[in-house]
């Protein structure tokens, strides 16, 4: 994309003085989240037009996959949506394990579902962090990534890895989490709704928090659904649909929780649903730690699932196995899979076509950011300059899934 | 059990679900246009002649499936038709997803859009339209997404090296 061609063209002309500039914002620039380009075309201040540019963090992910076997994918969908990785892990996790017909064991399922929570309120900590920065209050950034510190601290023991976990595998779980797992998760999710009050004193009643977010941004119920926006930003005009409840997965039958709606549609309405996210999260976590079940955390399927370490130094059959899954992987059955999960950001899919050999014949992500884009247009238009700002804070994307 | 039983093709998912919603409403409207039907793995695939997806994803709008998720292409090169295009749709009533399918045949096929029906598809018919190569009639912006405007060829097609072109 040569930034010099006009993307837009050029505003007609009215025969009045009054110019329409076209103002670029991105692909580099602060409140952008990434790389994304704005092109703006403004009446003074007032946006009359607004067209996001992507692609400038394409790589081909859907194109490298179809050259991998199926477990080297897991990696790869970390790097989508690099806030949230546990959610695509375990998107495409259960799209592959419901093309094999995998029985994943109980412990392995609960495990999944308190890792997909955290995660949720890592990305919710960011996305509070990264939206009350853009719009004036620092503040709260330093308090938020204090917070996703610690998970992330809990996350690499877990996986070793702080941000790219690939820590859910097809058939399970990498690896047992660490012996002071369960106590460091207790102990995060004990003092984190103290920290939510802190969050939530410092902005809720703050004025200017308050007033750049009240009526901007304002997205209908009928727009939302005509636009293919999902998530806390559906919920947030006044749908009620989650798919953790509606259509649950992995064990999310098993877990009470509530899901927050708001019908206003508008920035402030989106803040409060996803700091009330958070607390739901908070109980699913307890509920997860209360209830986590005794047994394995990989499905017994030697073909599929690696085996332990030990078990491959010590018998000469799971060595083979291991030697086979990595040199040529695992055939699997020939059809096409949906997989949907809900995500921090909304409703994530994962479509997976088999051809019956090891490698996948294609793969598709439904990412909900990408979606969400489609709709900053009607969120941003009559207001001005500055609420763009606002609005694309509040809409909580992240490029690296818009862009694949 | 009705999950984990499979159905193929178009009699037997008739015979399977004769009050599903999004089955009726389609035979209700023009009987012809359902190709082919699947039913594997608890989600139900019903295939759409290829010129008529605009109203058959109208039909299923009225029908109940009021949320499009997704719609992407598969290259099935060298078999003929060439492409599938797979549309996901939800609905929030019957808190169900169903696929509708098409085949579209030749090299440079072309379909008609369902923008018209749902905005939202705006975007992914401007992804499949760039990395495939089909052609979207009645697009309101039908242009590349992902590569750069000047790109050659179509990256997803099967006959495109994973390396690009050298």
């Amino acid at each position: 994309m040569n930034p010099g061609t006009p993307i837009l063209e050029a505003p007609a002309a009215t025969g009045s003085h009054d110019q329409h500039m076209i103002l670029n914002m991105g692909p580099q620039h602060p409140a952008m989240h990434g790389v994304l380009r704005l092109v703006v075309e403004i009446d003074g201040e007032i946006v009359v037009r607004l067209q996001p540019e992507i692609g400038y963090l394409h790589t081909g992910i859907e194109k490298t996959c179809e050259a991998k076997f199926y477990h080297q994918i897991v990696p790869l969908t970390d790097r989508l949506d690099y806030l949230s990785p546990m959610a695509n892990n375990l998107c495409y996790c259960l799209a592959v394990e419901k093309l094999l017909g995998l029985e994943i064991p109980e412990k392995a399922q609960w495990l999944r579902v308190l890792l997909a929570e955290l995660t949720r309120l890592n990305s919710h900590l960011i996305w509070l962090g990264t939206h009350a920065m853009d719009i004036g209050a620092l503040t709260v950034f330093l308090y938020t990534f204090r917070e996703r510190e610690e998970i992330l601290r809990i996350f690499e023991g877990l996986a070793g890895q702080r941000m790219m976990t690939s820590y859910i595998r097809i058939g399970g779980l990498a690896m047992e989490p660490p012996l002071d797992f369960f106590d460091r998760v207790q102990g995060f999710i004990r003092s984190f709704p103290e920290k939510i009050d802190e969050y939530s004193n410092l902005l809720t009643g703050n004025p200017i928090f308050r007033n750049r977010l009240k009526g901007v941004g304002i997205l209908s119920a009928a727009d939302a659904i005509a636009l293919g926006v999902t998530g806390p930003n559906m919920r947030g005009s006044g749908i009620d649909f989650d798919l953790r409840r509606d259509m649950p997965y992995s064990g999310y039958e098993k877990f009470q929780f509530k899901v927050p709606i708001a019908t206003e549609g508008d920035c402030w309405a989106r803040y409060l649903i996803r700091l009330i996210e958070m607390r739901e999260s908070v109980k699913m976590i307890q509920q997860a730690l209360d209830g986590m079940p005794e047994g394995l955390i990989k499905a017994d399927a030697p073909k599929i699932v690696l085996p332990d370490r030990e078990k491959m130094k010590t018998q000469m059959e799971a060595l083979i196995h291991h030697f086979k899954i990595v040199t040529e992987g695992f055939a699997v059955p020939a059809g096409e899979v949906y997989q949907g999960v809900e995500s921090p950001r909304g409703q994530m899919g994962y479509y997976i076509v088999s051809d019956g050999t090891a490698k996948p014949y294609r793969v598709h992500f439904r990412n909900p950011s990408f979606a969400t884009l489609q709709a900053i247009e009607t969120m941003c238009k009559g207001r001005m300059l500055a609420d763009v700002i606002a609005v694309i804070g509040s809409i909580d994307i992240v490029l690296g899934e818009i862009d694949r | 059990m009705a999950e984990t039983k499979t159905l193929i093709g178009k009699a037997a998912v008739l015979e399977g679900f004769p009050a599903h919603p999004a089955v009726k409403a389609v035979l209700a409207w023009d009987s012809e246009a359902l190709e082919d039907a699947k039913f594997d793995r608890g989600e139900l695939t019903l295939t759409i002649a290829a010129g008529k997806i605009r109203s058959a994803a109208a039909t299923v709008q009225a029908a109940g499936y009021n949320f499009f998720e997704d719609v992407t292409a598969v290259d099935w090169l060298p078999s003929s038709p060439r492409f599938q295009l797979s549309y996901h749709i939800v609905s929030h009533l019957y808190k169900e997803r169903i696929r509708l399918r098409v085949l579209l045949d030749g090299d440079a096929p072309s379909v008609e859009s369902i923008t018209s029906v749902w905005p939202s598809a705006n975007f992914y018919e401007r992804e499949v339209f760039d990395l495939f190569g089909i052609r979207f009639e009645g697009h309101p912006d039908l242009r590349r997404i992902m590569m750069p405007d000047e790109w050659q060829g179509h990256p997803l097609r099967k006959d495109y090296p994973v390396e690009g072109y050298r």
